[in-house]
């Protein structure tokens, strides 16, 4: 199933398959690190077309692992759209009426700048030569590409997890572009245990041999044990606990008994070991260093002095944030406290808690009562945007 | 704080002293009809606040801004007469801390409407009196074991507090049971036997 999934990968990291954007060294990118960053590429697909006021684009921004394929098959697996449930013709967020976008962030490996993209200064990989990127620089790079289609103001900016933070940093940011603002299972800042299990997955993917301290392209490896780790123990804090056992219990894999050995018994070793061994096929485990520090890096309150309202200040975003009841990752705490400070700078906002036991994931999955609320939001931020139906 | 189903006849009445174009908390807005009403009827710019999901899902899905909190909590978070109007809307007498909350909607709002079943109607006297059962009415629909309504009180309760808060009573009225306006010239004791709700408008 998963043949050639290497060989894709390597190839749209470098040379995606869909739409990409160059930026020479006349516009370069201006790093939170302090660099600035030129040539460098965003990889983008889009869908439905712009209208002639340019009022109808929402900009999608992707998770952790996810890529700019939101509604179309991704090019390496294969699979559907990360979003397809609800991006697409006659869906919620209908390509018909709405021109969606969606770029592989700065840092990804589908085709925008990172790690695993050649230096141009070298020849090789940049590997670990890339600065550390921020949710910010992304957020800069895909305002770029927006820039690009002339378009001023986004109609709206939506993404779940990292995805959410680069919408809490759109709004921030780029207040006047932004007419509505989406934020699903999310935060303003990554809490001290999200930190702590990225850190987790980080030192798997450094202790793996094969890793060649970031090298391992160079020297023809790849570490993918480690980054396989890194999954499984990511993959954990996706879900629940009801959730797991409502789905494996103590189930054991294809045996009838206990082996007494340290083969996959349980089917949730078998599960968690699966996620990762097709996870390490399609992800580049640097892209994946770079992606987990800059959502730990991610920390709103911090950059406007420690409150978290000044990020907001005299806002005219609609605001609509979404959590879920079993999302320990980014629990509703964290979203109702973006909303208390949205609240206290007087910014239009709704706050939808959608009770279920599919954890964090569930951003990505079937809810009804998401759908509900994201559809019901954006009919009315349309309606006062003026966009006919 | 439940969610509203049943169709409730205040919602007019405050809807009329609601002016055009205000800026508007509907603090335990239910299902959002009142916000709705507003938003269709005075344009207002209105936001909401609700306890239960369901109420709030509903109510975003209807393109309504409202978030999920609970007014004995966050009430705190909003700002100094950051609303002309905050509402509480049959929702007093379901607080833990009635005095509390109506202190903040006086900070927060310019000017702020509550609407109160009326626990003094003499159909819930009698039944008290002749029947020794705690009323259940049709704006009291609840046993006494499952009322969110924890804190009942009377018209002239809701007068006194108002008095204690030093909120001063701008507009007030009484409805009775088929939802018609008591005569304003009534005096007090008449719209607490008859009242079935009571609708002020305070300002402090």
């Amino acid at each position: 199933m998963r043949e050639g999934w290497v060989d894709k990968a390597a190839l749209e990291a470098d040379k995606p398959s869909g739409p990409v954007l160059h930026f020479g060294k006349d516009n370069p990118l201006h790093m939170e690190a302090g660099v600035a960053l030129a040539p460098f590429q965003l990889a983008y697909q889009t869908y439905g077309a712009l209208n002639a006021d340019k009022s109808n684009a929402i900009l999608i921004c992707h998770a952790l692992t996810g890529d700019q394929h939101v509604a179309s098959p991704n090019p390496v697996t294969g699979k559907p759209g990360w979003w397809a449930n609800l991006v697409g013709p006659a869906k919620i967020i209908d390509t018909d009426r709405f021109f969606v976008i969606c770029s592989n962030v700065l840092g990804g490996c589908l085709g925008s700048t990172g790690p695993a993209t050649l230096n141009p200064a070298t020849g090789a990989p940049y590997a670990l030569e890339l600065p550390v990127i921020t949710i910010r620089d992304m957020v800069r790079a895909q305002a770029m590409l927006v820039d690009h289609f002339g378009i001023d103001q986004l109609f709206a900016v939506v993404g779940g997890s990292m995805g959410g933070m680069q919408v809490l940093e759109w709004a921030s940011s780029y207040p006047e572009r932004v007419f509505a603002a989406l934020p699903i299972a999310t935060g303003a800042r990554h809490s001290s245990q999200n930190i702590a299990f990225h850190e987790v997955g980080r030192q798997a993917v450094m202790a793996d041999p094969n890793w060649h301290g970031g090298r391992y392209l160079a020297a023809g490896t790849r570490p993918q044990k480690g980054l396989a780790v890194a999954r499984m123990a990511a993959h954990i804090t996706y879900l629940s606990e009801p959730a797991l056992h409502r789905k494996f219990g103590r189930t054991l894999q294809d045996r009838e008994a206990l082996t007494f050995g340290f083969d996959a018994d349980f089917q949730i070793e078998s599960y968690l070991r699966h996620q990762g061994l097709t996870f390490v096929d399609r992800f580049d485990a640097n892209s994946y260093l770079y992606m987990t520090r800059a959502m730990d890096y991610f920390d709103l309150a911090a950059d406007h002095g420690g409150r978290l309202s000044e990020a907001f200040k005299g806002t005219r975003t609609r605001f609509c944030f979404v959590s879920f009841t079993s999302d320990w990752l980014f629990p509703t705490s964290e979203s109702r406290e973006v909303v208390h400070a949205l609240n206290a700078s007087g910014a239009s906002v709704s706050f939808v808690e959608i009770e279920t036991d599919r954890g964090h994931d569930a951003f990505l999955l079937d809810e009804p009562e998401m759908f509900g609320a994201v559809d019901g939001f954006l009919r009315s931020a349309a309606r006062a945007r003026g966009l006919a139906r | 704080m439940s969610v509203n189903s049943t169709p409730r006849i205040d919602l007019d009445v405050i809807a009329d002293f609601v002016p055009e174009k205000a800026r508007v908390l509907d603090v335990g807005c239910g299902d959002g009809e009142l916000l709705e009403l507003l938003e269709a009827k005075r344009e207002v710019d209105g936001r909401g606040i609700e306890l239960s999901q369901r109420g709030v899902n509903l109510c975003v899905a209807r393109g309504l801004s409202v978030i999920q909190g609970d007014a004995d909590i966050d009430l705190v978070f909003y700002g100094d007469k950051s609303f002309d109007f905050v509402i509480l809307s049959q929702t007093l007498q379901a607080m833990r801390a009635p005095r509390d909350v109506l202190e903040h909607l006086l900070r927060i709002g310019d000017r702020v409407v509550v609407s109160i079943p009326n626990f003094g109607h003499w159909k819930v006297r009698f039944s008290l009196l002749f029947r020794g059962r705690m009323p259940v009415t049709r704006h009291l629909p609840y046993s006494w074991y499952d009322t969110p309504n924890i804190h009942f009180c009377t018209i002239r309760d809701l007068k006194n507090l108002c008095d204690e808060v030093g909120a001063r009573i701008e507009r007030a009225t009484a409805l009775d049971a088929s939802g018609s306006r008591i005569g304003l010239s009534m005096p007090w004791w008449f719209w607490n036997f008859f009242g079935q709700q009571a609708v002020f408008v305070l300002r402090r």
